[in-house]
């Protein structure tokens, strides 16, 4: 692997949509979580303690599929086109994710709340479980043609791995979110919610272990680099560590260490995940010499290079403003007259 | 079912109902700082309810436009997926600039905007109200700044690569400042700025017709009014300095706009008139010859590039654009009046009696939506068959692994559900209206210090 504007791109996407996994990831979480409290103002409490952020979250999901478009065309031309169906599933759900945030509190009717209850919880699940299937599919493999172009069907999205790995980003995201709530919470919903956190453990340790058998067993080219390069498997032990770590702060009230431990342990699948990928972002399951790589995607070095500078002046600004924001909302949720 | 035109048919529908709502947040934004600022210079608990009241119609705005813009961010991917391989390397990077300049500060700020009241200090929500007005007009910048690169491309060259012919970045400046960014630009802030002062204006007329909040609605008003009066004849000349660059840089659409088909031809104005594009000629129409040949070159007699100096299959259909531009002009042009009638009202002191003009501001609000929706749609037709003007036709630009079943698909279920949610933006907006301004807390009892 050698440092060009190709693979600081690859790490730029990558960071970018590990910054959407681990920002969004909560509040998706939080989303997947919110029937399971009755009581209206604690459904509230559960949607003002996104209310501020969510929106800037899902802002990293755009802009990494700005970068996408603009670092790696091919990459953004083929997924999309060729996950159409899902895709538009996708975008409905956050539609609606959206839209249920915004309108839910409004008005006062029973009705009224728990039909925008019912679209935001749904919406969340259905994301998480779709953007993790889309990952499944990268990681699994998926028909390319010589062409580039994608080459299978839309139930061929469907196997069981990339459902697996659907089905897993469905419980870290429940995890992630737990932790957050039980960050900005107090009281008697503050200890309910401490003990979803270790439900939902075991649930995502359950599905942990599963897509890393089925990842050994199944898509073993996920593994060549760590082979290869055996100076990777820390980030692997690091991954394990930051999970076992997440109960025992938990168990020891220091709520918001177990939150950084959930992100360490999101950030380093991610990492996991882009090692196992390099030098392809799309591998072609038909036959390896169709995968989109980081050079036969890319757009030229010109635009790579005009694009770093673009980065290097944005996303600073971007970490300062998205960490003031975070800051002035620290701390448990309170409703006021201008929450939700 | 043809996929091309149900690609065509999907884009326009969700691009039509998201222009809905961004020029309103970038007026209302601009309406919101003067609010605030007034309120902080002068400390009038008046302009502090007026800007509450507006924040909070403001964040309804705003979340339908999020919503409905992420749609447009991915459907470049989606559905054009040939024009996004040969646009990739120019296109994306004014993407990526929006969601990295404009989104984040955007979103960012917004939270302090509607949640931060009490969390932060009055000079600091101030400053948040500052920056998502900012973030909103650079979202503008860079999405002009893509479109107009697809009207009048510069700064590239066509390399073949190995995945076929693609547009790269030769000048990034170039492609930035392309012939037609700052007409186009221009053009726009000033319609979003009508929106919005419109949108203000007519809820404003409304609360004086029903005598309700009504040194709310006079301040409020007066701010508005002031906008329209600055925006209205700005978009006249935005709107003819563009008509300009169109006629040096798109030829082809500026004989469609104006119906202009013999080439070498002094060029009549239509003042209207329908388009028979079999017989190449305009019907029905009133029109000063040696108008347009006047307005663009300033020579009556000096001939224009039309419509026969192109073959056929490279004319935009001719009669839409031409409708719809005239159209466009004429709102512009009743927009100019109504700011004038309003200013000269204001003047003698009448302008809260008057209720005729009251009733004909409460209606007004659509005016500029309407501009808005027309004057895209003779940009975008105007420029066909092209894509990305004289280098991608559309046809070619379509994705190749999408069938007119998913196409249709898709369509179906957007077009249900903008129906849903225009209809229940509506239904808050009204409700936010109805409510109004929260009297009993921040009693209304100051008075207006912009006269």
């Amino acid at each position: 692997m050698n440092l060009d504007l190709n693979t600081i791109w690859f790490l730029l996407v990558g960071t970018l949509l590990t910054g959407y996994a681990l920002l969004d990831g909560f509040d998706l979480g939080v989303g997947a979580l919110h029937l399971l409290v009755k009581k209206d103002e604690e459904r509230r409490i559960l949607l003002n303690s996104i209310g501020p952020v969510w929106d800037g979250n899902e802002v990293w999901l755009v802009t990494g599929g700005g970068a996408l478009f603009a670092a790696f065309p091919h990459v953004y031309a083929t997924v999309f086109s060729g996950f159409y169906m899902a895709l538009m599933l996708l975008l409905v759900m956050l539609i609606f994710r959206a839209v249920a945030i915004e309108f839910r509190s409004k008005q006062p009717m029973t009705w009224w709340r728990q039909a925008w209850d019912v679209s935001f919880s749904a919406a969340s699940l259905v994301s998480s479980l779709l953007l993790g299937v889309a990952l499944g599919n990268i990681a699994g493999g998926v028909p390319l043609a010589a062409d580039h172009e994608f080459a299978g069907t839309f139930f061929g999205l469907l196997d069981p791995y990339s459902l697996l790995v659907g089905v897993t980003t469905v419980a870290l995201f429940m995890m992630h979110g737990a932790i957050y709530l039980v960050l900005k919470t107090e009281g008697a919903l503050h200890e309910r919610i401490r003990g979803w956190v270790n439900n939902t453990i075991i649930f995502f340790t359950i599905c942990y272990v599963s897509t890393t058998m089925a990842t050994l067993l199944y898509v073993p080219h996920m593994t060549d680099t760590i082979r290869a390069y055996p100076v990777f498997f820390g980030i692997a032990i690091l991954n394990m560590l930051a999970i076992a770590n997440i109960p025992r702060e938990i168990h020891h009230g220091r709520d918001f260490r177990a939150f950084l431990s959930s992100c360490a342990a999101m950030a380093s699948l991610m990492a996991l995940f882009g090692i196992g990928m390099y030098p392809d972002i799309v591998w072609a399951s038909n036959d390896a010499a169709n995968s989109l790589t980081v050079y036969n995607a890319a757009s030229s070095e010109t635009t790579l290079g005009i694009m770093l500078v673009i980065a290097i002046i944005g996303v600073p600004l971007v970490l300062a403003y998205t960490t003031s924001i975070y800051w002035v909302f620290r701390g448990k949720v309170k409703l006021d007259r201008f929450s939700y | 079912m043809d996929p091309l035109l149900l690609a065509r048919v999907q884009f326009a529908l969700t691009i039509a109902f998201h222009y809905i709502f961004p020029p309103l947040s970038i007026g209302l934004g601009v309406i919101l700082v003067i609010m605030e600022g007034t309120y902080l210079a002068t400390k009038n608990p008046l302009y502090h309810a007026m800007t509450r009241f507006w924040v909070k119609i403001f964040g309804l705005i705003f979340a339908i436009g999020v919503a409905s813009g992420i749609v447009m961010e991915f459907q470049f991917g989606t559905n054009w997926a040939s024009y996004s391989r040969f646009v990739g390397d120019v296109f994306g990077s004014a993407l990526a600039a929006e969601g990295l300049f404009a989104f984040f500060l955007e979103s960012g700020f917004l939270a302090l905007l509607l949640f931060g009241w009490d969390r932060v200090s009055p000079r600091m929500h101030f400053f948040s109200t500052v920056m998502v007005s900012l973030g909103s007009i650079f979202s503008a910048v860079w999405i002009i700044v893509a479109n107009s690169w697809q009207q009048t491309p510069a700064g590239h060259h066509l390399v073949e690569t190995p995945a076929g012919v693609r547009a790269e970045v030769l000048s990034f400046t170039d492609v930035v400042l392309n012939p037609s960014t700052l007409d186009r630009l221009s053009h726009v802030l000033s319609a979003a700025f009508q929106t919005g002062a419109f949108l203000v204006i007519s809820v404003s007329a409304y609360y004086l017709i029903r005598n309700r909040h009504a040194e709310f609605a006079r301040a409020s008003l007066k701010i508005g009014l002031w906008i329209a009066l600055i925006a209205s004849p700005l978009q006249l000349l935005t709107g003819h300095s563009s008509a300009i660059g169109v006629a040096r840089n798109q030829p082809a659409k500026l004989a469609a706009l104006e119906g202009h088909y013999r080439d070498g031809a002094p060029a009549a104005m239509s003042l209207f008139g329908w388009v028979n594009e079999r017989e190449e000629k305009v019907e029905f129409s009133v029109a000063i010859p040696g108008m347009l040949s006047w307005m663009l070159y300033g020579d009556a007699t000096r001939p224009v590039t039309g419509l026969t100096a192109f073959p056929p299959e490279d004319r935009p259909p001719v009669n839409l654009v031409f409708q719809t531009y005239h159209a466009m002009v004429a709102i512009g042009m009743t927009l100019i009046v109504l700011s004038l009638v309003g200013a000269l009202c204001w003047l003698r002191g009448v302008l809260f009696e008057k209720r005729w003009l009251l009733w004909t501001f409460v209606f007004a609000v659509g005016l500029p939506q309407i501009a808005n929706q027309l004057g895209w749609i003779s940009a975008e037709v105007g420029r066909q068959p092209w894509i990305v003007y004289g280098l991608l036709r559309t046809s070619d630009g379509l994705s190749k692994v999408v069938g007119a079943g998913e196409m249709l698909t898709s369509l179906v279920l957007f077009a249900l559900v903008y129906m849903l949610l225009f209809a229940l933006f509506i239904y808050l907006l009204d409700h936010k209206i109805r409510t109004g301004p929260e009297e009993e807390s921040h009693g209304l009892q100051g008075k207006a210090v912009l006269r």
